[in-house]
């Protein structure tokens, strides 16, 4: 087959599908492994806890983030696109009130941001926000 | 296509796409600020002037409400610290002469403004203050220490409308200030104009031009998670333009911030804002 | 001990027993991810805050673990419930062994 330039493109693009499709997954991986790692495998169920996050941050660097995880011991924040998923883990004392914290974080590009909470009778609950992080004109 | 051509094709087909500013209000501590104001008199393109607090996403407005959640707050101590700390051969703080940064209400209003013939700045008083009286070494123009002091001193006058005066001996300051505004530089060949009076409100990429006011100046970026004083901003725009820039600190700019401070006549002082 | 590090934190004077009160911190620091590198092509050393805790008269309220995802000037709010009067730890942990403390008091009624 003689290669030709335009050939060349289709080969290339079609090379660029197969790879952003089986890269997605392992990019998810990481975050998806350090949350089995805490949950050691267990099922984990949504609905109980809630997490807040802009839609759109206007800066990746510092984006506002509020878990409200009533009856829960503790919570640990990922970011499935960040080159370390984990972000941060509130562990709830006795004299912790609501549940609930919020904090500042950094994600390095659009992505999910998640909550798991460990419960106090020992289950996990699950909530997911996504962040679309804007590549700024002037201002990024 | 040339590349002036294709980049005023571009800010073109941004400007049908209107987002303009929001209506919020802005509320420090029970305080109402004003953000939009009827434009002063010498301003001819448009009626009404808003600060850059309206174009900014809700979280981001969030953060300047409330002066605990304001990370800027933290150089606004750190200034606290500084205006106590002595330094220099005459061995004085800012304290030494001046008893209590709140006698500078109302400074930031008026700057900047001519004194024997001069236009200076903020910093300019800062300096003078640290290398006449105090025998100290003067702070860089945009230095941490300098932006923590400015930020402080301006802060003083937060709520208060911008009202630097443009006549009599600051008339040609300002002529200079203006020319420069709207006199297109650099290899994207634009002035401040292009952007923030005849695009303001819509969006340059993913950022919402804004009309370019000062009137929050020291600013935190999220960007750099530092603040930011008036002229290192200019410079940005400068670089973003792919212009030169002009020295911070320089006739240049300062005759700017003249003028851009005349823009914003009547618009509370929001020193130190919080920005994107 | 990283320069120019101050904690900031905001608590009410007063309470009454068993109330849930806000309590806001934020801590000047770098945060240093580990991720950037310098002008010369060298990977900057990761330097954050890596642990916060409150407690209060001993008894903890927050224990955080902070990842080099967390801000420039880490910033948290949470609730606590204060039993009796008293005072708050607040304790910030940074990777180079320095210990960032500040307390406040609190009356309850």
């Amino acid at each position: 087959m003689e290669l030709t330039r335009r050939k060349i493109l289709a080969v290339g693009s079609g090379a660029l599908v197969f790879t952003s499709l089986s890269g997605l997954p392992a990019f998810a991986n990481l975050a998806d492994d350090a949350i089995a790692s805490l949950t050691g495998g267990k099922e984990i169920g949504e609905g109980a806890i809630s997490l807040t996050a802009p839609e759109i941050a206007e800066n990746g660097n510092t984006v506002p983030i509020s878990v409200d995880a009533p009856g829960a011991v503790s919570v640990t924040l990922f970011a499935d696109g960040n080159p370390v998923p984990s972000v941060a883990t509130f562990k709830f004392g006795p004299l912790s009130a609501s549940r609930s914290a919020s904090t500042r974080i950094r994600l390095a590009s659009t992505q999910n941001v998640i909550a798991i909470a460990q419960m106090e009778d020992g289950s996990f609950q699950k909530a997911s926000s996504n962040v679309k992080v804007t590549i700024g004109g002037c201002g990024g | 296509m040339n590349l002036k051509l294709w980049i005023s094709l571009a800010v073109g087909s941004l400007s049908t796409a209107a987002i303009a500013q929001d209506s919020n209000e802005l509320v420090i501590d029970g305080e109402t600020l004003v953000t939009e104001t009827a434009a002063p008199a010498h301003l001819e393109d448009f009626d009404t002037i808003y600060s850059g607090w309206r174009f900014r996403s809700r979280e981001t407005q969030a953060l300047e409400t409330d002066d605990f959640d304001n990370p800027a707050f933290v150089f606004v101590d750190q200034g606290l610290d500084l205006w106590e700390e002595v330094d220099g051969s005459a061995g004085k703080a800012c304290a030494s002469c001046h008893e209590d940064v709140e006698d500078f209400a109302g400074l930031r209003t008026q700057l900047p403004r001519v004194q024997d013939g001069e236009l200076v700045a903020m910093e300019d008083l800062v300096n003078g203050c640290r290398t006449e009286r105090m025998g100290a070494e003067p702070w860089k123009w945009s230095g941490g220490n300098m932006t923590a002091m400015t930020a402080l001193i301006g802060l003083q006058s937060r709520g208060m409308p911008v009202g630097v005066k443009i006549d009599g001996e600051a008339a040609p300051f300002w002529e200079k200030g203006k020319e420069l505004y709207y006199t297109r530089v650099g290899q994207l060949d634009m002035a401040c104009s292009n952007c923030h009076e005849n695009n303001y409100g819509v969006m340059i990429r993913a950022d919402h031009l804004s009309q370019g006011q000062i009137n929050g100046f020291p600013t935190y970026r999220l960007k750099n998670a530092k603040l930011n004083s008036i002229h290192a901003r200019f410079k940005g725009c400068m670089k973003n333009i792919r212009a030169e820039p002009f020295k911070e600190g320089g006739d240049e700019f300062k005759a700017l911030e003249l003028y851009l401070a005349s823009r914003g006549q009547g618009l509370s002082v929001e020193t130190p804002s919080v920005r994107n | 001990m990283a320069s120019g590090v101050k904690p900031r934190v905001k608590v009410p004077k007063k309470a009454s027993a068993g109330e849930t009160i806000t309590i806001k911190t934020l801590i000047s620091h770098k945060m240093e991810s580990g991720q950037r590198k310098d002008d010369d092509g060298n990977v900057i050393p990761r330097s954050i805050i890596n642990r916060f805790t409150a407690d209060f008269n001993g008894q903890n309220v927050i224990d955080v673990t902070l990842e080099p995802a967390i801000s420039t000037n880490p910033y948290f709010q949470f609730d606590a419930v204060v039993p009796e009067s008293g005072e708050f730890k607040f304790t910030w942990y940074d990777d180079d062994g320095s210990v960032y403390e500040t307390a406040k008091k609190i009356k309850v009624s």
